[in-house]
């Protein structure tokens, strides 16, 4: 069978006339003798989108970002440079723009290589571009459209999208080592905008993974998700505002995982910690949240949108634990963070492109399940709201307040869902909210694949989880004051 | 330097490249095209703690591609300039335009609208700096905000980058226009801590001209003062309260204007400020003009993503929206013409209201002055506006205390005809300039 690393021959040496004898000037070219690690990052993606609007296929694109990126480690030192051109003088010019974070000459060289092929592959290696024809693509953004004019009559627009991404990327370090990884990755989305007497409210739903296209045909995704939308669009018409002030939440399971990732995962990222800028920085060992709570960040879930093979280093990707009965355990790593701090990396060294240098990232973060049924957790509040969908969030790493904006909601009055609530956003304090869930439900649930996390300005497709949870006390922003 | 070597060549190259390009897209049966290509070149020091952290060089470049056979458009895209390269991404758009739909609103802009002048903007000011000298200048701003005040413990480090870019924009209708240009900047963000209070807190400055930059003091300075004074914020009991917006978070609210009256808002009907041509939208002393043509400045330009040639224009008078954000295919839709807007908004000016700052904070009394926002919780269809807020309570005029953990709401419309004065401290970085604003009255939720 065809080994992800002969995809990237294909991709990178080929076409070029690149050869490991080539490898080897760049390295000596790249190598001082403070260079603590070096690596070059080839990478090839392709992507295509199709998109529907007002019922017709508006929109289609196809586009091609392929490059090298340079790196030179020396501590805490980096140097950088990258090139859209794949060949021998671009590749030396950019070690040699590189190596000046190191005030030492050249020295050091690699020579023998280590191919090495991921222990278990998470996804296929299938283009999944060419998993469907065109034909189907447009049919079903088409299905999506009549689906959700046909759900409600209130719906006016209904914007629909379909995109697939095709990535080869090969890492060469300074061990030696070269691995490679191909990565499928796609996603639907659909957005509605329903009116009823001149008041007008909208929603999307989607999802998506590592796999190919016929995932949304053989599963009827079509219909899941412009149900979905429509029926969210439709309940915020009715919804009311949102009550202001500290009270306890309920949040529902799935999505909602988002907070984990604000509020927990930043902060537990291998740089900020190094550099004692979070506010969970020396906490390891202190008890962060309530007795019970598990948190992991977990890389290693077959053909999730947030996991990986390897990562962008090539390290295997792992399961870590972050939280243990509610104890802080440990920090996501990239290898310079993890040198640095005298660990070993966890797996978590991502980056956007080859155009952007890797950091400690998050995979599929998610909490493990408890034992309450969820019912029993929304019968057990007397006056509180029910947070079911999100539309995103943000974190200050350094004070620990974190953000997250409700997209669906609900009263809770004397343990019953009430009337529906307008967008609010819920503000905490990281380091300490998880200390105030008091019950976690039996429900673990992932999201469908649609989290593309920023920082840096570099952008990663991720995964939340969790299962329901109350917690006693995080204030909400919503209008109503009375 | 950071400086595009022989630009003047690659302009030409990109000259042929793009006739090229067009030719081969009419052969292949395209009705219409269009592209722009770009390239840059950069560099980026990063230093932490008194040493430099990274050192990254850039070098970008791409091109993409509109093709049009009669309304059906295909878009493709490519890095590699390579002669195949070019050829597959051609073929990819066309290959894309036999699946898209008729539009009759498709195509490229009007003939007639066509950017004719191009006034000299002097937006390339390349920079004579060195990795050297970048790293210099880094490690003063980094060490003048270190050494402020002894409650700065710890540093995310100070940064200078310079990027000198070019880009050409071409079309079938024969428009062909190039643009060089130029941009710097000098940032620092560092750590205060007391107690158990641990803050961050950052500076910058930014420019076209290198010599416009603020000093590595100034930003060292100001970059430390900001930090150290957010020590201690606590939250506060929810209410309601006037709140004043500084001029970085009221640029905020001036995008939100931006997006609500674009094109594509307006004909999808996703906006809470539908069909508001001519409506009151603001109180009647609120003037926004918008102007493409400010020498040197982030947004200027005299054409957009169309080709289409810019204007200065009125985009609020007396409190009354006169013109939207259109480019030619939204204009279309609603029956209106393009007003060069294909790439956004250019440079949009506020009108101050005669206070300075210290006056705006006499004016509030009592309230929340927010210096910083996180979160997206704002619905651009309904208005509704619900963000976690960073700032200082106010009390007769005079600060009290610094602020965290709250949340601000309110709703958009509300909120614009609720402006009550509009400072003359105008943050003159970046494409949107506005003085602080002062806004009668929001939910402030807290503890």
């Amino acid at each position: 069978m065809k080994q992800a690393y002969d995809f990237a021959r294909e991709a990178f040496f080929a076409p070029t006339g690149l050869s490991e004898q080539h490898l080897e000037q760049v390295f000596s070219q790249l190598l001082t003798k403070d260079t603590t690690l070096a690596d070059l990052y080839f990478q090839s993606a392709r992507y295509e989108s199709w998109g529907l609007e007002e019922g017709i296929i508006k929109s289609g694109s196809y586009s091609i970002e392929q490059g090298v990126g340079v790196r030179s480690v020396c501590g805490e030192q980096t140097g950088f440079a990258y090139s859209g051109e794949i060949t021998l003088p671009a590749l030396l010019e950019s070690a040699k723009a590189a190596r000046a974070i190191s005030r030492a000459g050249q020295s050091g060289s690699v020579n023998a290589w280590t191919v090495r092929t991921p222990q278990r592959p998470l996804y296929g290696m299938d283009d999944p571009l060419n998993s469907l024809s065109e034909d189907d693509k447009i049919s079903f953004l088409r299905q999506i459209d009549s689906i959700a004019r046909a759900t409600s009559p209130y719906v006016q627009q209904v914007m629909a999208n379909m995109v697939a991404v095709h990535e080869i990327i090969l890492v060469v370090d300074e061990t030696g080592r070269m691995t490679a990884d191909v990565r499928p990755l796609v996603r639907a989305n659909v957005s509605v905008i329903v009116e009823r007497n001149g008041q007008t409210e909208s929603a999307t739903a989607g999802g998506g993974g590592r796999f190919n296209l016929d995932f949304f045909l053989n599963g009827n995704k079509a219909q899941e998700y412009a149900e979905e939308a429509v029926r969210k669009a439709l309940i915020n018409l009715d919804a009311e505002a949102a009550p202001a002030g500290n009270m306890t939440v309920v949040l529902g399971n799935g999505w909602p995982g988002v907070l984990l990732h604000e509020a927990i995962g930043h902060g537990l990222e291998g740089d900020f910690n190094r550099k004692g800028t979070s506010a969970f920085a020396g906490r390891i060992g202190e008890q962060v949240a309530a007795k019970g709570i598990t948190v992991v960040d977990d890389g290693t879930l077959e053909q999730r949108r947030g996991s990986l093979s390897v990562d962008d280093e090539g390290t295997q990707t792992q399961c870590t634990t972050l939280i243990e009965d509610g104890i802080l355990k440990g920090y996501l790593f990239d290898r310079q963070n993890a040198t640095l701090m005298g660990t070993q990396s966890t797996g978590n060294g991502r980056r956007q492109s080859y155009a952007n240098l890797p950091m400690p990232r998050m995979t599929n973060t998610y909490m493990r399940a408890g034992e309450y049924d969820p019912a029993e957790i929304i019968a057990s509040v007397d006056k509180g709201i029910y947070a079911v969908n999100f539309s995103g969030g943000q974190v200050d790493i350094t004070s620990g307040k974190f953000v997250f904006s409700a997209s669906e909601a609900y009263q809770i009055e004397n343990g019953k869902l009430g009337k529906p609530l307008k967008n609010a956003t819920l503000i905490g304090n990281g380091p300490d909210v998880l200390t105030r869930v008091s019950m976690v439900g039996n429900d673990l649930q992932l999201d469908t694949g649609i989290g593309v996390c920023g920082k840096d300005g570099q952008s990663v497709p991720v995964g939340v989880g969790q299962p329901t949870l109350r917690v006693d006390g995080l204030t909400v922003g919503g209008t109503a004051t009375a | 330097m950071i400086e595009l070597e022989n630009r003047f060549d690659i302009a030409t190259e990109f000259q042929a490249m793009a006739e090229h390009v067009l030719a081969a897209a009419k052969a292949k049966g395209a009705t219409a095209a269009e592209l722009d290509l770009d390239k840059g070149t950069g560099l980026s020091v990063e230093v932490r703690m008194g040493q430099v952290d990274k050192l990254q060089y850039h070098r970008d470049q791409g091109i993409n591609l509109t093709v049009y056979f009669g309304h059906r458009k295909g878009y493709a895209s490519t890095g590699d300039f390579s002669p195949p390269a070019l050829a597959d991404t051609l073929d990819a758009a066309c290959r894309i335009a036999r699946y898209t739909s008729e539009d009759a609103f498709n195509g490229l802009a009007d003939a007639e609208r066509m950017a004719t002048e191009f006034p000299k903007l002097d937006l390339y000011h390349p920079w004579e700096l060195d990795a050297d000298m970048a790293i210099d200048m880094a490690l003063q701003t980094e060490a003048v905000a270190r050494e402020h005040d002894a409650r700065i413990t710890n540093s995310e480090g100070a940064s200078v980058d310079s990027y000198a870019g070019m880009s050409l924009y071409a079309n079938s209708h024969g428009f062909m226009g190039i643009n060089h240009s130029t941009r710097h900047s000098l940032s620092c963000s560092v750590v205060a801590q007391e107690g158990e209070s641990m803050q961050r807190d950052y500076w910058y400055s930014v420019s076209r001209v290198p010599s416009l930059l603020e000093s590595a003091d100034s930003v060292g300075a100001e970059a430390a003062q900001r930090t150290v004074r957010r020590l201690n914020a606590r939250s506060l009991s929810t209410r309601e309260a006037p709140v004043l917006f500084v001029p970085q978070m009221a640029r905020g609210l001036i995008g939100q204007l931006v997006s609500a009256i674009s094109g594509s808002s307006q004909y999808r009907k996703a906006s809470f400020l539908l069909n508001s041509m001519g409506q009151q939208a603001f109180p009647d002393f609120v003037q926004l003009r918008e102007d493409p043509f400010i020498r040197q400045a982030l947004g200027s330009r005299s054409y957009d993503a169309e080709g289409v040639a810019t204007q200065a224009r009125d985009i609020v008078k007396d409190g009354i929206i006169q013109g939207y954000f259109l480019g030619s295919y939204s204009a279309r839709k609603l029956g209106m013409q393009s007003t060069g807007s294909a790439s956004g908004a250019s440079n949009l000016l506020l009108a101050d209201t005669g206070k300075s700052f210290p006056d705006l904070l006499a004016e509030m009394g009592t309230g929340l002055m927010v210096t910083e926002l996180i979160g997206n919780g704002i619905n651009g269809i309904t208005g509704d506006y619900s963000r976690g807020a960073v700032g200082y309570w106010v009390e007769n005029g005079m600060i009290v205390h610094p602020v965290e953990e709250v949340t601000i709401a309110g709703n958009l419309k509300d909120m614009f005809k609720g402006i009550v004065a509009i400072g003359d401290d105008v943050d003159e970085r970046g494409s949107i300039r506005t003085g602080s604003i002062l806004i009668d009255k929001m939910t402030i939720a807290g503890q």
